[in-house]
């Protein structure tokens, strides 16, 4: 008896550390996620004023950037290729259960297949990188946060273009590990780190944080490079998924060329 | 075991999870004492209880706690071991005389030094290998040990405030 369920718990185990886990046994399920939602209407009055604070702001952000892009009465636009607007949109949800004390943690949203949402889907908010879409059902979603030890972000330094992945490391809810920079690059503490773009999970230029320690590394050929993360994920709130148009056509082909690119 | 006897188990694994999940897994100290209240749950079952309803009630509170963690399986895993190795480890720790009939193994009932010392190894056996199932791939040994032993403390100084507060000494001692 006890092997025998030991075996089920070990199983579910391996089966859940696939990134597209089944919807079932996880927080997006219906029973437990309205309980996170019923539990998430309660608390979120106590959080109103600084998510109100943290919109105001973007919202005063994107404002700047509008007059910046409006066209003067006596200019004329000509769209130079077509492929770079196909690009991209992107759905608000609200988080209903989050956590980032554990190696592997997730963010469950109240947003499923009904609203358009797929797995694999990119996770941002006002303040950078969220995680991605594990695994959806009819009305909630999984997020697998960024502080999750498997999850990998394709990742560039954004003053000299540098590529390389973000990774958590486990530690400290507030910082990652920059990986994959060769030794010879010059990077400084201050210097931002962006998504790179190369997968189309993430637009170009979200940003993810800044970095504040460089260390050649121990025994290899790449720098260790500490990142402070610029999303607070203890105060996450309302996320934005992205859709991305061309990523289904992208996939299709790294697959049949054989690249495994995160 | 009469049916009241059985219902008011259950409903107190019920309450047990539902306090888990909503209050409890947001509590962590320092980012390493987590608190894992719903195990003193199945340390304090029923001495009589047998192993195999033990076990059964560990898998689906396992579950249940997976459910709302997003660890599919590792609590389930961690707690099946507890429940397994409960009923030899009091059979271990029998006193002269034996003990009473459906009595619950508790700080009133058993007193201090027996509940610790009856507690305290079930309480790291779970701890040890939740984390360290947690951290399987990463080279995290000694955080994830700080964890264990940060957590375990937190949980029995938590389960022996709750038994103070909330449970009852068994008449007629």
């Amino acid at each position: 008896m006890f092997v025998l369920l030991e075996v089920m718990a070990i199983s579910l185990i391996v089966s859940n550390n696939s990134q597209q886990g089944s919807a079932f046994f996880n927080s997006s399920n219906k029973l437990s996620g309205s309980v996170f939602l019923t539990q998430s209407n309660v608390v979120d009055y106590f959080s109103l004023s600084s998510v109100n604070k943290s919109l105001m702001d973007k919202n005063a952000e994107l404002l700047t950037e509008l007059e910046a892009l409006r066209k003067p009465a006596d200019s004329v636009f000509i769209p130079l290729d077509s492929a770079l607007f196909a690009g991209i949109r992107f759905k608000g949800a609200k988080v209903i259960n989050n956590s980032l004390r554990l190696l592997q943690n997730h963010l469950t949203i109240n947003k499923g297949s009904n609203h358009g949402v797929k797995s694999g889907m990119g996770v941002i908010n006002e303040q950078g990188v969220v995680g991605r879409v594990k695994s959806v059902s009819r009305n909630f979603s999984t997020i697998i946060s960024l502080l999750h030890t498997e999850i990998l972000v394709s990742s560039k330094i954004k003053s000299n273009d540098v590529f390389g992945s973000t990774k958590w490391d486990g530690l400290d809810p507030q910082k990652a590990k920059l990986m994959y920079v060769p030794r010879h690059v010059v990077a400084a503490i201050g210097d931002q780190v962006v998504t790179s773009g190369y997968n189309s999970i993430f637009p170009e230029g979200i940003p993810i944080g800044t970095i504040i320690e460089v260390k050649p590394g121990k025994d290899t050929n790449y720098l260790d490079i500490t990142i402070k993360l610029d999303t607070d994920f203890s105060k996450i709130s309302y996320v934005y998924l992205v859709e991305s148009f061309q990523q289904p056509e992208l996939d299709s082909l790294h697959q049949t060329t054989g690249i495994t690119n995160e | 075991m009469n049916s009241i006897r059985v219902i008011s188990i259950l409903l107190t694994g019920f309450v047990y999870l539902v306090f888990q999940v909503l209050v409890l897994k947001n509590l962590v100290l320092f980012g390493t004492a987590f608190c894992f209240l719903y195990i003193s749950y199945i340390i304090l079952l029923p001495l009589d209880l047998k192993t195999i309803p033990t076990l059964l009630i560990s898998f689906f509170l396992g579950l249940g706690v997976d459910l709302f963690y997003d660890t599919l399986g590792i609590h389930t895993a961690a707690l099946l071991v507890i429940g397994f190795v409960r009923h030899r480890w009091v059979l271990v720790l029998l006193p002269k005389g034996g003990y009473d009939d459906d009595l619950q193994p508790s700080l009133l009932n058993m007193g201090l030094g027996w509940f610790l010392s009856y507690s305290l190894p079930l309480v790291l056996i779970h701890h040890t290998l939740f984390f360290y199932i947690e951290s399987l791939g990463t080279d995290l040994f000694f955080t994830s040990l700080q964890k264990v032993i940060a957590s375990a403390i937190f949980v029995l100084v938590m389960s022996i405030i709750v038994q103070l507060l909330l449970y009852r000494r068994r008449r007629g001692i």
